[in-house]
């Protein structure tokens, strides 16, 4: 069941009384992020920075690996003079610090498409016909009805509560 | 001052404060707009058919880029010696061009991610088209490396793999680092574009009449639905994103200016090239982003947009980054003199006094010194053909910049039996006026079909997108023939 809202306020005011109201399936739709909307859907931080930290880090194993993995053991090359045991180590630094930041930025890409379930071809939502203001002006607030606590009428009341105008059952197919 | 003289003063863009509302901020967008509007204006560019002065100037700028592409063909076929580079001058215009393009290109990730570390809210106007700039800026940058080695077909020795010898490579060059600071500069500068693309491709393809461009943009959006716990996750991508390039673009700059750092010439061993070239590439990048967006802004009518508050911002920074330039380049002569080396005193006299004395009086005095402190001045910075003129001077000035430390360090180095001028051939110049026409090019198929102006973005800084905001007289703004709010 979908409800619009007039405005970032009037939708931001109806995520809280969603939240409060105990719903977990349920999720709030805009043209962009609405500051403070995690807290008011009841959101915690997103974990996505741990998979970063983690891309970050092979980065800079693959780096070293490869660079003392080359100069240590399998081709030491002797140009200038110049040491290539472990006295070479700052001359690798740069090259540490890119493959960190390729890395962590792979990361950062593959994992804010893998965590939001991105790409999706489809998702009902765009059965219904005024949503697709979501991306214009439009906000809207969305609850399952895979939700434990969703009943139709429960849910319209807290909708019509809440604000909400437009408020439509939205059919997975 | 009262209530009513400072309405029409926001409007116009002006800062005002009065005793009740001190510290008024000027809007970053004018006359009130609201979403639909941003959506429509900057949608419109790309969903309207493409007006003919897009298509003469894209049929002109093709036309140089491919005459560049034969030039470098030419050159690749026929061997380096097409170019002017002899020795001493092993490098020329082939590095010169290489060191301005990707200095432009840092500029972009400058507005993108370190301007969104520092929270300035008015770099959502031109960030999109400022990292559109920086990929193609680093797009091309990035021939002349590929191409200045000659046996191109041997380009491949510089990956970390090793060669049909069994060689590795020399991870202790300044050369190898560049390899992988461009690349992983131009991949991060790619995934961050995009990553801020997926909302406004969605837009798009929600607003698409075709069933093309509607598989197309679908495509590219990525099912995106601007799902509060999908924007929870991308908000951590993208500031993750940008703390990872800010740190990236003072580092790809820096291990650039190693290549010159790290060798023994006169002029070019110094340990000020690292902040002087990222000062210099700042500078440089964003006289070539108002070159770009002056004109559309014009075009495109999106003067509500980018604003003459956002021009007088970047206008300050071309300002900031050219004082540097200019305090580095008296640094250098000061300690090339206080040092009491004859070589370095005698490099730094003959860029003054020798044979491309020319080159330093245009390009490093007037061009860089001189012309950005024309940005004092409020007047100027309000005045957009004083605004244009200094950055063309700017972009030149760049230009001649890296030419004077490069062909300037080698033509003249130790010994007078070592010395030789560069004559530059015309396939030098043709490469690198190419090279314009590919990036000139790329940027106008980029403003045809992709929107030049992130609107999520835009959006989030309009007062009306925070969620704690009641507007002034109880209503919302409405565009002509809109929909009113209540």
């Amino acid at each position: 069941m979908a409800a619009e809202y007039p405005s970032t306020h009037a939708l931001f005011e109806a995520a809280k009384m969603v939240r409060d109201a105990g719903f977990k399936r349920w999720d709030v739709h805009s043209p962009f992020p609405i500051h403070g909307m995690d807290d008011a859907m009841g959101l915690g931080k997103s974990w996505l920075s741990a998979v970063v930290l983690i891309g970050g880090i092979l980065g800079i194993s693959t780096a070293m690996f490869i660079e003392f993995g080359a100069s240590w053991g399998l081709y030491p090359l002797i140009v200038h003079g110049k040491p290539y045991d472990w006295r070479v180590v700052p001359a690798f630094f740069p090259i540490m610090f890119e493959l960190t930041v390729l890395f962590s930025a792979f990361a950062a890409f593959f994992a804010v498409l893998i965590m939001n379930g991105l790409p999706r071809p489809h998702h009902p939502i765009f059965n219904w016909d005024r949503f697709a203001r979501a991306t214009n002006d439009g906000f809207f607030l969305v609850i399952e009805a895979r939700d434990p606590r969703f009943t139709e009428v429960e849910a319209r009341e807290l909708l019509e509560r809440s604000g909400g105008q437009h408020i439509t059952i939205v059919h997975e197919d | 001052m009262d209530d009513t003289s400072t309405a029409p003063d926001l409007i116009r863009g002006e800062a005002s404060s009065t005793v009740e509302r001190p510290l008024e901020r000027v809007p970053l967008v004018l006359n009130r707009r609201n979403f639909t509007w941003i959506t429509e204006r900057i949608s419109g560019v790309v969903e309207d058919r493409a007006p003919r002065w897009w298509w003469v100037c894209f049929t002109i700028t093709a036309a140089i880029a491919m005459f560049g592409l034969f030039c470098i063909g030419y050159q690749i076929s026929t061997g380096v010696g097409v170019w002017g580079n002899n020795i001493p001058n092993g490098w020329a215009w082939d590095i010169t061009n290489f060191v301005f393009w990707i200095g432009i290109g840092h500029a972009g990730t400058l507005i993108s991610a370190i301007l969104y570390l520092l929270r300035q809210r008015w770099r959502t106007s031109i960030n999109r088209s400022a990292e559109a700039m920086t990929l193609f800026a680093v797009m091309c940058a990035a021939i002349f490396p590929g191409i200045h080695v000659g046996r191109v077909w041997m380009a491949w020795y510089l990956a970390p793999i090793p060669n049909n010898y069994g060689i590795w490579q020399n991870f202790r060059s300044p050369l190898m680092w560049d390899v992988f600071a461009v690349s992983t500069y131009f991949t991060v500068s790619v995934l961050f574009w995009y990553t801020g693309l997926i909302p406004d491709l969605a837009t798009l393809r929600d607003r698409a009449t075709t069933k093309i461009k509607k598989f197309l943009f679908g495509v590219f959006a990525c099912g995106w639905r601007g799902s509060n716990r999908n924007w929870r996750h991308y908000e951590m991508a993208y500031l993750l994103l940008a703390g990872l390039s800010t740190p990236l673009v003072l580092s790809v700059h820096s291990v650039v200016s190693f290549d010159f750092a790290a060798s023994i010439l006169p002029s070019w061993h110094t340990t000020i090239f690292p902040p002087y070239f990222v000062a210099g590439a700042i500078f440089g990048g964003f006289a070539m982003v108002l070159t770009l967006l002056i004109p559309a802004r014009s075009i495109f009518k999106l003067h509500d947009i980018i604003t003459p508050q956002h021009i007088d911002k970047m206008a300050k920074i071309i300002l900031l980054t050219g004082s540097f330039v200019s305090y580095a380049y008296a640094m250098e002569f000061f300690v090339a003199w206080y040092s009491g080396n004859a070589y370095e005193r005698f490099a730094f006299w003959n860029r003054v006094l020798g044979p491309y004395w020319w080159y330093w009086w245009t390009g490093m005095l007037f061009c860089n010194m001189l012309s950005p402190q024309l940005f004092w001045f409020r007047w100027c910075r309000r005045n957009i053909l004083v605004v244009y003129f200094v950055c063309m001077c700017v972009n030149a000035g760049m230009w001649f910049e890296r030419f004077i430390i490069i062909v300037g360090g080698l033509h003249r180095d130790f010994i007078p039996s070592s010395w030789g001028l560069f004559i530059p051939t015309w396939v030098d110049i043709w490469t690198f006026i190419g090279t314009l026409g590919i990036f000139t090019s790329l940027f106008l198929l980029f403003i045809r079909f992709l929107p030049m102006i992130a609107m999520s973005e835009v959006k989030i800084v309009l007062p009306d997108a925070d969620p704690h905001y009641t507007p002034p007289n109880g209503h919302y703004p409405v565009q002509a023939g809109g929909i009113q709010r209540t």
